[in-house]
């Protein structure tokens, strides 16, 4: 048995990249240091199914095909739509990115990621205000107060905290006991179990109680003894809190961006940690969910100048989420062709989004068996990222890291799937002109 | 005034954008050369003579311009975008955009309008006589400019975050109104004669809101300023008496005024301590 060292886990937007493989015949039989959710990533635990060949439906049945043949028919399907979509990438390398950019470009297409349905109001909200962000390094040496603000970590990021709240750092060498932890969460969670200040606030109400915050650090009373069920004496100590802070920092998650108000949440919580640098150091970073949610968002953004829903049909790049976005597109039935990549929509948008899935004609690069790939005409499937082919991805809060390639495999990659896509659309439009 | 009729042939799944459908584009041609104005299906440039049947009077000067879209065009986004002089009237439902960027002139929809209409709106008057959707009269995302002058009135509902970042101008919503109107509002005049579910005047820093019917549930983050009776609202007297709060204190140096109707409002009116 061979130990791979420093593989980087290409699971949640920690990325954590401390893990050490156990290969057996270029298979990874075990693996040390990651989560549970890592760990099955990595060894493919029981009921993932994998696709070895592509695919094409024909009639009811989906058929085997060569690499060629299902990319000339992607190719075909793209250049015909009027509105395609191209949706995903937040779970593929930043150079496959990058040509995604450049296809969707090619065909006139709008490009869209998972941030559309997760922190896409927290892009929004930055845009609007601002992004007073760290690296986790100063969050592990220096943050004396977290706040946890709508997020579970303990089971969506289960190494986010051990790896920065418990963990030791240079100025809080005794780790947990030398900070402050706020959860803003309207259930009890086993995060909010671990909190030193639990604000059990009423759901959809962040706005207010944020409202209410800023209100008292600005010197001005409230109108009302209580806010999001929250009493004034609470909200009056949680501030004093936040002001003593030496270095403050707040992590939020889709119990904030998906709940009434969505992105103003968020502009909101944007403002209350640039108001808190004039008493302390504050800063916050969003908890991404998919590994490189956050490298699309950036490659998008250096190629096209916006950072997801951009719509391409009339040559320029423009951007309007909720006009431009997947679930726009699909409710209002404007998309006339989709391919997806690197993601699961078929699992996680609603059910009217999926009916217009069903009319219309999906393709899905997709390496296992997902509700996506049930309702897709053609399956192509490539190797995965991080695992049999290296790439960079993005930590949650913007830090590059290259992500290692720990076994082989004969599936083309990502990049060369669409790098092949891309020459075959060029082809098709110069014939046709 | 020349009329210029649009008749639309059916309309199509993926939307148009026809930001040429304007009395400015249409001044100076010929009834075919409106006819064959590009306008966007999809990724594809096309003509208008594809989606509709065009007849009327051309004239050179778009202030004597009246281009009548007789029938619904619930497929067709940016009807007259950045238009400066002369009218529109839809006679049925429009989609998103219609009015945005507006310098002058007057657009009616006698139907619904799709989200963002008047966008940015500069000038002129816009008016829908049914519902409207969300960022009615609001910025281009990512910008803290929105509305700065002109007028714009909805005879129906309408969604979230209307006059986001509002500078200028008058906005009249005579329905009911979803949450956060006036949202970050930095000036500018607006009226809602129906109810309001909540948030109204969410970070707002100047200008002034007007609500007459009830609202759910307000910020927490405003000053009581106790009722006030027949209020002037630069230069419109309002009869009756209405609470008077300024806010929203979570922003600094904010001065905004939110008047509410004190009938079924009591409820938002301060705890004592």
């Amino acid at each position: 048995m061979e130990l791979v060292k420093n593989v980087v886990c290409p699971f949640c937007g920690t990325l954590c990249d401390d893990i050490i493989c156990k290969v057996e015949d270029d298979e990874i039989v075990g693996t040390i240091n990651a989560c549970r959710i890592g760990h099955s990533k990595f060894v493919h635990a029981e009921g993932a199914e994998r696709w070895k060949k592509p695919l094409i439906r024909k009639g009811d049945e989906m058929v085997e095909v060569s690499y060629d043949e299902a990319i000339e028919q992607t190719a075909q399907i793209l250049v015909k739509s009027k509105r395609p979509l191209m949706y995903g990438w937040s779970c593929t390398d930043c150079s496959a990115q990058a040509v995604g950019v450049e296809l969707a470009e090619e065909v006139g297409s709008v490009i869209d990621n998972t941030a559309s349905v997760c922190h896409g109001p927290s892009v929004l909200a930055l845009q609007d205000v601002g992004y007073p962000i760290c690296t986790f390094g100063e969050v592990k040496n220096r943050a004396d107060v977290v706040i946890y603000w709508g997020c579970n970590p303990f089971h969506a990021h289960p190494r986010h905290m051990s790896r920065n709240v418990f963990a030791r750092g240079f100025f809080r060498d005794r780790g947990r006991p030398d900070r402050t932890m706020i959860v803003v969460d309207p259930r009890e969670s086993d995060t909010s179990k671990l909190a030193d200040i639990h604000l059990q606030l009423d759901f959809d109400k962040d706005y207010e109680l944020l409202d209410a915050i800023r209100t008292v650090f600005n010197g001005h009373d409230i109108l009302y003894n209580e806010v999001a069920g929250i009493p004034r004496e609470l909200i009056y100590k949680t501030v004093d809190v936040l002001k003593k802070a030496q270095f403050g920092i707040l992590f939020f998650g889709m119990g904030i961006t998906h709940t009434r108000g969505k992105h103003r949440n968020i502009d909101t919580a944007i403002m209350l940690t640039e108001d808190l640098n004039a008493a302390s150091k504050f800063t916050l970073i969003p908890m991404r969910g998919h590994y490189n949610v956050t490298g699309f968002n950036q490659v998008c953004t250096w190629e096209s100048g916006y950072p997801y829903c951009v719509d391409f049909s009339l040559g320029f790049p423009r951007y309007n989420p909720g006009e431009t976005g997947s679930n726009d597109l699909l409710q209002n039935k404007e998309t006339d062709g989709m391919m997806v990549i690197a993601s699961d929509p078929g699992a996680h948008f609603p059910q009217k989004a999926l009916e217009r899935m069903v009319e219309i004609p999906v393709i899905a690069i997709e390496p296992h068996r997902t509700p996506t790939t049930e309702l897709a005409d053609i399956i192509i499937p490539p190797a995965i990222v991080g695992i049999e082919t290296e790439g960079t991805a993005y930590r949650m809060e913007g830090v590059p890291i290259r992500m290692r390639k720990v076994v082989d495999s004969d599936l083309l990659s990502d990049k060369e799937i669409l790098q092949r896509i891309l020459a075959r659309v060029k082809e098709i439009k110069t014939a046709s002109k | 005034m020349s009329e210029i009729t649009l008749t639309p042939k059916e309309q199509p799944q993926v939307p148009l954008e026809a930001q040429n459908i304007t009395p400015d584009s249409f001044a100076g041609k010929s009834i075919d050369e409106i006819k064959a104005t590009e306008i966007w299906h999809g990724n594809i440039k096309t003509k208008i003579e594809e989606f509709f049947e065009v007849a009327g009077e051309p004239s050179e000067n778009p202030s004597e311009i009246k281009i009548i879209i007789d029938g619904d065009v619930n497929k067709t986004k940016r009807i007259g975008q950045s238009m400066t002089a002369g009218e529109i009237v839809v006679k049925g439902n429009t989609n998103k955009y219609v009015g945005a960027e507006m310098i002058g002139g007057k657009i009616t929809v006698e139907g619904d309008a799709g989200s963002w209409a008047g966008q940015d709106m500069k000038g002129g008057e816009l008016t829908i006589l049914g519902n409207a959707g969300d960022y009615i009269g609001s910025a281009y995302r990512g910008d803290w400019r929105g509305m700065s002058g002109g007028l714009i009135t909805v005879h129906g509902n309408v969604g979230n975050e209307i006059a986001e970042y509002m500078l200028g101008g008058k906005m009249v919503i005579k329905g009911n109104v979803a949450i956060m109107p006036g949202i970050h509002m930095n000036g500018g005049v607006l009226i809602i004669e129906g109810n309001v579910v909540a948030r109204t005047g969410g970070e707002m820093k100047g200008g002034i809101i007007v609500v007459k019917g009830v609202i759910n549930e307000f910020l927490p983050g405003f000053e009581y300023l106790g009722i006030e009776k027949d209020i002037d609202v630069e230069g419109e007297i309002f009869k009756g008496a209405f609470h008077k709060f300024k806010g929203d204190l979570a922003t600094k140096g904010s001065n905004g005024l939110v008047y509410v109707g004190v009938a079924g409002n009591n409820h938002i009116v301060p705890d004592k301590r």
